[in-house]
């Protein structure tokens, strides 16, 4: 090889280095990632995306030495996060997993738009339908009844309170003298009154707004929605939630405590607040953040009556590519026996209405909240309940809700001036 | 043909050389800011099919929109409380790391730790360390009798303790640039300084900042865009809240284009004030250039 043909070749190398590079570039570009339908044989990998604790790591185990052909993959992110990557998953039509619980606040938005889901109908619902209370299916399914999600848990309604500090307060402390306190939300907001005249140092009756503001909106038959019209202004169920939480901070009951803060989980343990509304997935929340404090806590029942707040959906994305798969193990997760192994592990209360009859709930005691009966507190509370309609955006208007009520508590705005801001902040949402 | 291949190579390799850049640019820069401003002329909501054309409306909305103005405010605030005294402090930093210190290697990777620790990890600390009931600054002062603060609840308080975050992250990265840029200045100057009986800080002030004027100018634009861009801090600060408090009090611009964005799924305005941003950007780095050419002139 002469010199002359060798240097002419360093110089097409260097023109075809970057060359290539381009090519490679642009080559990675183009292929994303696929998921590849199973192979008939293969095994298959099922994608589950959850949020907070649905207590399943030890069911998919179980689920998969059952089923040897499965191979689950969970996915686990805060709820907001949750609820606000599968929006943006449905509508890029990309990255949803096979199976995406969405929760009640949220699943207005979901259920609203059907085409995005495989219908449950399509997948054998229609024989396990009778598992559920009519409530829970109709919060799963669309206008046209398209059933999108397939229950899980139920928040139910109950007041978590800490012994210790009634006691001190010279409060009754047993739970049936307790609930007699405060059959409504006056009464709690009295009672409220008298824990603060005792002047426990460092203990405020109640976290802050939010937390009561959502529970006596929970018990209301109509809430953010009638049908699909926000009612917020004309509502007067919404009013009294707010009503009510002002009167409570006003009367200085409020600990001045954002809700899902840092300050609010230790205040769990260190006793700064002495009442928290409970729906049953409270009672987790609660077991998590304050270990030390077991036996302190107590459940009596909530003022107002039953009520919900909260609970889940199972949701098959139509993106999913395994979709017989994915339904026969959603079907599995939701099943009478699985809700049951649930409960008793971590508290998330059950759909099944006929698990409330059931020995395995009802005789259930909570030895962290002083051996309460719990499967009977809540399953008393889901069955007096009026179930509610959440809107597609309950979530939002909630927010902007809880917003106004904590600028009251901030001192920066007078009730009238916080609700008319509120409102605002509502319609530019609609 | 010689003669061919060699003149391409001269004038087409460096073209091909820069290509790749041009080319990610263009996906990922380019192509994105122009369907921006195409999203921002429709109604376009990322949960429906449908996307009607609005024309300008959106921008008319945006400038009678009192939160986005609002927000804009928030902004610049933080910007000048975390900003000034990052700078400032950085330069005092690098001064010290200037001096001789036994192990230069260990101070200096130290004073840039702060910089790669995750933004997320940072806010969440910051956020109860400022915590109302519970925090260290609050315990601190109580302990001198000064009273507690509801960081989160004020104004000035809520911004203040964002600016910390920010400045805690910033300041030894900065730190660092200008230590780079001091290292390139004559050591007769101090020498001399010194001989006369000048200070440290007068050699700071007198020697130092006059050289590394250039230096000091580029970390002004670059934590100017840094600072129109803050999303994470205020976002973890108020605990995943994308309103930035009750009242709005730290919500900056970027948390109020991802409350639109992903709150209430409004893409159209969302890039709507995405480009208002961009808008922003570029004026701020305008005055920036025009100030720092006169600066210039006058050295």
């Amino acid at each position: 090889m002469s010199a002359a043909t060798s240097g002419a070749r360093r110089r097409l190398l260097t023109i075809a280095g970057p060359l290539l590079a381009t090519a490679l570039v642009l080559g990675t570009a183009a292929c994303g990632g696929s998921d590849d339908p199973a192979q008939p044989g293969g095994k298959v990998k099922l994608t589950i995306a959850t949020f907070g604790e649905f207590g399943y790591k030890d069911l998919y185990k179980e689920y998969m030495a059952a089923n040897p052909n499965v191979e689950i993959v969970e996915r686990i992110t805060k709820a907001e996060d949750h609820h606000k990557n599968l929006a943006a998953h449905l509508a890029t039509n990309t990255g949803a997993a096979d199976i995406e619980a969405i929760e009640e606040g949220w699943a207005g938005q979901f259920t609203a738009n059907p085409g995005k889901f495989y219908n449950w109908n399509d997948y054998g619902a229609a024989e396990i339908k009778a598992q559920w209370p009519e409530w829970k299916w109709q919060q799963g399914s669309s206008a046209k009844g398209e059933v999108v999600g397939l229950g899980t848990d139920v928040g139910g309604m109950a007041m978590c309170y800490r012994r210790d500090l009634f006691e001190k307060a010279g409060l009754p402390t047993d739970r049936e003298a307790v609930s007699k306190l405060w059959p409504t939300w006056e009464d709690y907001i009295a009672t409220g009154v008298k824990f603060k005249n005792a002047n426990i140092k460092g203990s405020a009756w109640m976290d802050g707004p939010t937390i009561m503001y959502r529970s006596v909106l929970g018990q209301q038959p109509v809430g953010i929605y009638d049908g699909d019209k926000v009612v917020v202004e004309s509502n007067p169920g919404v009013k009294k939630a707010w009503d009510l939480s002002v009167d409570a901070i006003n009367k200085g009951l409020s600990g001045k405590i954002a809700a899902w803060s840092a300050d609010w989980n230790a205040g769990m343990a260190k006793g700064s607040f002495v009442t928290l509304a409970c729906p049953s997935w409270m009672m987790a929340y609660i077991q998590s953040q304050a270990k030390e404090s077991s036996g302190k806590w107590d459940i009596a029942a909530v003022p107002g009556g039953g009520g919900n707040w909260g609970g889940s959906f199972l949701t098959l994305p139509k993106q999913g590519k395994n979709v017989q798969e994915a339904a026969k193990l959603a079907k599995w997760l939701v099943a009478p026996e699985q809700q049951a192994k649930v409960f008793r592990a971590l508290g998330n209360f059950p759909s099944t209405v006929s698990l409330y009859e059931d020995a395995v709930i009802k005789d259930f005691k909570n030895p962290f909240f002083n051996n309460a009966p719990v499967g009977q507190i809540f399953s008393n509370s889901v069955k007096t309940m009026v179930p509610q309609y959440m809107g597609p955006k309950s979530g939002d208007i909630n927010t902007a809700i809880i917003n106004g009520l904590t600028r009251v508590e901030q001192g920066k705005q007078k009730s009238d001036e916080a609700w008319t801001q509120s409102l605002k902040d509502v319609n530019a949402l609609l | 043909m010689k003669a061919l291949l060699y003149r391409l190579d001269v004038k087409g390799s460096p073209y091909l050389y820069i290509v790749p850049f041009f080319l990610l640019f263009a996906a990922f820069g380019i192509f994105p800011l122009a369907y921006t401003a195409w999203v921002s002329l429709h109604e376009w909501s990322l949960l429906s099919e449908t996307h009607t054309f609005l024309g300008l409306q959106n921008y008319r909305e945006l400038f009678a929109d009192e939160y986005f103005w609002n927000a804009l405010r928030n902004t610049a605030q933080i910007w000048v409380l975390s900003t000034v005294p990052q700078l400032l402090m950085a330069l005092v930093l690098a001064h010290v790391l200037n001096q001789r210190l036994r192990a230069p290697t260990f101070w200096r990777m130290t004073a840039v730790l702060p910089n790669i620790t995750s933004v997320a990890a940072v806010a969440i600390i910051f956020g109860q360390i400022f915590g109302k009931d519970y925090g260290l600054v609050n315990w601190l002062l109580e302990t001198l009798g000064l009273g507690r603060i509801d960081w989160q609840a004020g104004t000035a308080s809520s911004q203040i303790a964002i600016s910390v975050m920010i400045l805690w992250r910033w300041t030894g990265y900065n730190a660092l640039i200008y230590l780079a840029a001091m290292q390139a200045v004559n050591k007769d100057l101090y020498d001399a300084a010194s001989l006369d009986g000048a200070s440290s800080f007068q050699q700071l002030t007198r020697i130092t900042v006059p050289a590394i004027r250039p230096t000091i100018i580029f970390t002004v634009i670059v934590s100017t865009i840094g600072g129109m861009q803050v999303l994470a801090e205020p976002l973890l600060f108020g605990g995943g809240s994308m309103t930035g408090g009750s009242d709005r009090q730290f919500q900056t611009l970027s948390l109020y284009l991802y409350e639109v964005a992903f709150s209430r799924f409004d893409f159209g305005y969302a890039s709507t004030a995405a480009w208002a941003m961009f808008g922003i950007i570029v004026i701020v780095a305008a005055i920036n250039y025009f100030l720092t050419s006169r600066l210039r002139r006058s050295s």
